[in-house]
């Protein structure tokens, strides 16, 4: 049971909540982010998503040290998007790793679905769609005045001048407006069988299907045409 | 002898010398016992390297040439002459290097951002980045302190977890690919701080009126501690040394202030899509209190998200009313300023937010002059869609 009065998700069967518990707990980092708490909030002190978010590091030690599977499950929909993965907190004397428990715990709302991370990832899927598909995530052409208002000018100058700009740049692999750098098709393709082998198109499909197919469109092209065949490519995971 | 303090807080006088052994294990040993067992392949540091003191008191190969460049896509894509000034020091040194084509990110803007990927998937696309570094014959030197410091995170999994090394032998068995490690990740601001003298003996601007601050990023020098640099002339050892040495060699001031340790307010998924929390943060918490502590000319900083967001937040805070209005730039364009590069054909300084006029008078830079030279071979680029801009037209 929750300790707190109010606690939300009530609704949300306590098996279902136990069950990504128990997830986060047998991730292979687990062992090493979490030592027990001193409750002395030096990681709160050093974190800056504490100081604009109701939100709070220690909170995510304690409560995975107590075991409070309902308040794990109320961080784990309200609270796990707003941390900046900064690892400031692993200042903890307790050697404690917030930064990470987090990401694990973001990984298992993210592997289930729920729709607390798909509405935060919302108005990022492009971007996953860019790092998956081109292995860089962020590209020249993204640099527009209505993606970026609050950037000033210099945002216009360079979407206007971009294709010259570009190319007003000595090292030869950067002259792509589309991608960072000139990657190879080679990298591009391996990639794509990385993600295959370890699970993430499966993963993708679930969070976004509309990105998964775009991706799947595009890669495996790409893959046929170099004779390659995605289905030879298991998810190594799984063994 | 001590940075120059211009402001409080006042840094501990007191001496900080370890005793004792390191609270940590030792990766290298680590990484060697491995090999010898036949798991992996380790790439070692190339010669000649200069070696340099870590945070528990480690020394740390870092080396001068022969180095397989790792570029950051917010480097390359949104700053583009962070990366080309990190080229253009490596050529005014003469050193071998390798700019691949084969590389992709290390992908962890995007996993601190959504969590989209896993262990597994993580670790094989740096292995795989490696195993290519390995294949073409140079060390990788990792441009970005987010891949710098995840490829820290990744080492320490491959080191203590059997079944992961085992995943990602099979992926890279797929690829047909050897598993490769590299003795040290090395960041490119390491490299400049270990060149800091030889920049400052080709120095050709006076910097000793500019006045700096700092700021260090995170990933650098918190996420797996023990690989950052430290030095017990700066900050008397109790701060990274990293940046702060370099405006040292080159006879600016650092200038200290109160939240020196504080993040930039990045977070990755923020700076994309929550972008009022990164503005707020790197406003009120970094440049306010550089402003207002220290003023200084210019702060410097040695990662793609903090050059970003500390330099991007500043417009829409400024209409606001708020003190803000300091330039950002990374280590790599203030040390190639120093030594005469051009702002805008290598430093590229017109991609950057805050208006970096003032700085460049201060500095000696005739920045009118500079920019028309800019566009006069921006306007022949124009004229013919298929040529670039060389080398030999940036040093013109
Ligand atoms: S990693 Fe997250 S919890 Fe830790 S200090 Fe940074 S923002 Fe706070
Ligand atoms: S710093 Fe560590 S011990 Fe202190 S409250 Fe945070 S997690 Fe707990």
């Amino acid at each position: 049971m929750s300790i707190y009065k109010d606690a939300k998700y009530m609704d949300v069967p306590y098996e279902e909540k136990q069950k990504l518990f128990q997830e986060v707990k047998d991730d292979m980092r687990w062992d090493t982010t979490l030592y027990g708490c001193y409750e002395c909030g030096i990681c709160v002190a050093a974190c800056p998503s504490a100081r604009f978010y109701d939100f709070s590091p220690r909170v995510f030690a304690q409560i995975m040290a107590r075991e409070d599977v309902d308040t794990f499950y109320e961080l784990l929909n309200d609270s796990v998007w707003d941390c900046s993965q900064c690892f400031s907190c692993t200042r903890c004397p307790r050697q404690n790793n917030p930064g990470t428990i987090i990401t694990i715990m973001r990984e298992v709302a993210v592997n289930h679905g729920l729709s607390s991370a798909k509405k935060a990832l919302q108005a990022y899927s492009r971007i996953i769609y860019k790092i998956m598909s081109t292995g860089t995530q962020v590209a020249p052409d993204m640099l527009q005045p209505d993606f970026f208002p609050d950037w000033g000018p210099d945002v216009k100058a360079v979407s206007e001048n971009l294709d010259v700009w570009r190319r007003a740049i000595p090292p030869e692999t950067m002259h792509t407006t589309e991608l960072a750098w000139d990657v190879s098709e080679k990298t591009r393709l391996e990639l794509y069988m990385i993600w295959k082998l370890t699970g993430n198109l499966e993963m993708i499909e679930k969070i976004d299907e509309g990105i998964f197919m775009i991706l799947e469109e595009v890669m495996e092209e790409l893959l046929d045409e170099h004779g390659y065949d995605i289905d030879d490519f298991e998810n190594v995971l799984e063994d | 002898m001590s940075v120059a303090t211009a402001s409080p807080p006042k840094a501990s006088t007191r001496e900080f010398i370890r005793k004792g052994q390191p609270p940590t294990e030792d990766y290298r040993e680590l990484l060697f016992d491995l090999e010898a067992k036949g798991e992996l392949e380790v790439q070692r540091v190339p010669e000649p390297f200069v070696e340099v003191e870590t945070k528990y008191g480690r020394k740390k190969k870092i080396p001068l040439e022969f180095t397989w460049h790792h570029k950051s896509c917010g480097q390359c894509g949104h700053i583009p002459g962070y990366s080309t000034a990190i080229f253009w020091l490596n050529r005014q040194f003469n050193k071998d290097y390798h700019d691949p084509k084969d590389q992709s990110s290390c992908t962890a803007w995007n996993y601190y951002a959504s969590s989209t990927s896993n262990s597994a998937a993580q670790a094989a696309v740096a292995i795989r980045n490696f195993a290519q570094a390995k294949l073409d014959g140079y060390f990788p030197l990792i441009h970005c302190g987010t891949s710098y410091g995840h490829y820290k995170e990744v080492r320490e999994e491959i080191l203590h977890h059997q079944k992961l090394r085992d995943q990602v032998r099979k992926v890279m068995d797929r690829l047909k690919m050897p598993f490769v490690f590299p003795e040290e990740i090395v960041h490119y601001s390491e490299w400049v701080h270990v060149m800091a003298d030889d920049i400052a003996k080709k120095q050709v601007l006076d910097f000793s009126n500019i006045r700096t601050t700092v700021h260090p990023a995170c990933h650098y020098h918190k996420l797996v501690v023990e690989d950052a640099i430290y030095d017990r002339d700066l900050y008397d050892g109790q701060r990274t040394a990293i940046v702060s040495g370099l405006v040292k060699a080159l006879g600016a001031e650092v200038a200290d202030y109160s939240t020196w340790h504080d993040c930039c307010g990045f977070g990755f998924r923020h700076i994309l899509v929550s972008r009022d929390f990164s503005r707020s943060f790197a406003t009120i918490r970094k440049i306010e209190r550089m402003k207002e502590e220290a003023n200084p000319d210019v702060t410097l900083t040695h990662d793609t998200g903090c050059v970003t967001t500390l330099d991007k937040s500043q417009f829409s805070t400024q209409a606001h009313g708020r003190n803000v209005g300091i330039p950002v730039m990374s280590d790599a364009q203030f040390a190639a300023l120093a030594m005469g590069a051009h702002p805008y054909k290598v430093c590229q300084l017109h991609w950057h937010g805050v208006d970096m006029k003032p700085l460049m008078e201060k500095m000696g830079i005739d920045h009118e002059k500079a920019w028309a030279e800019f566009e006069e071979v921006a306007g022949r680029l124009k004229e013919n869609g298929t040529e670039f801009m060389t080398w030999e037209d940036a040093d013109a």
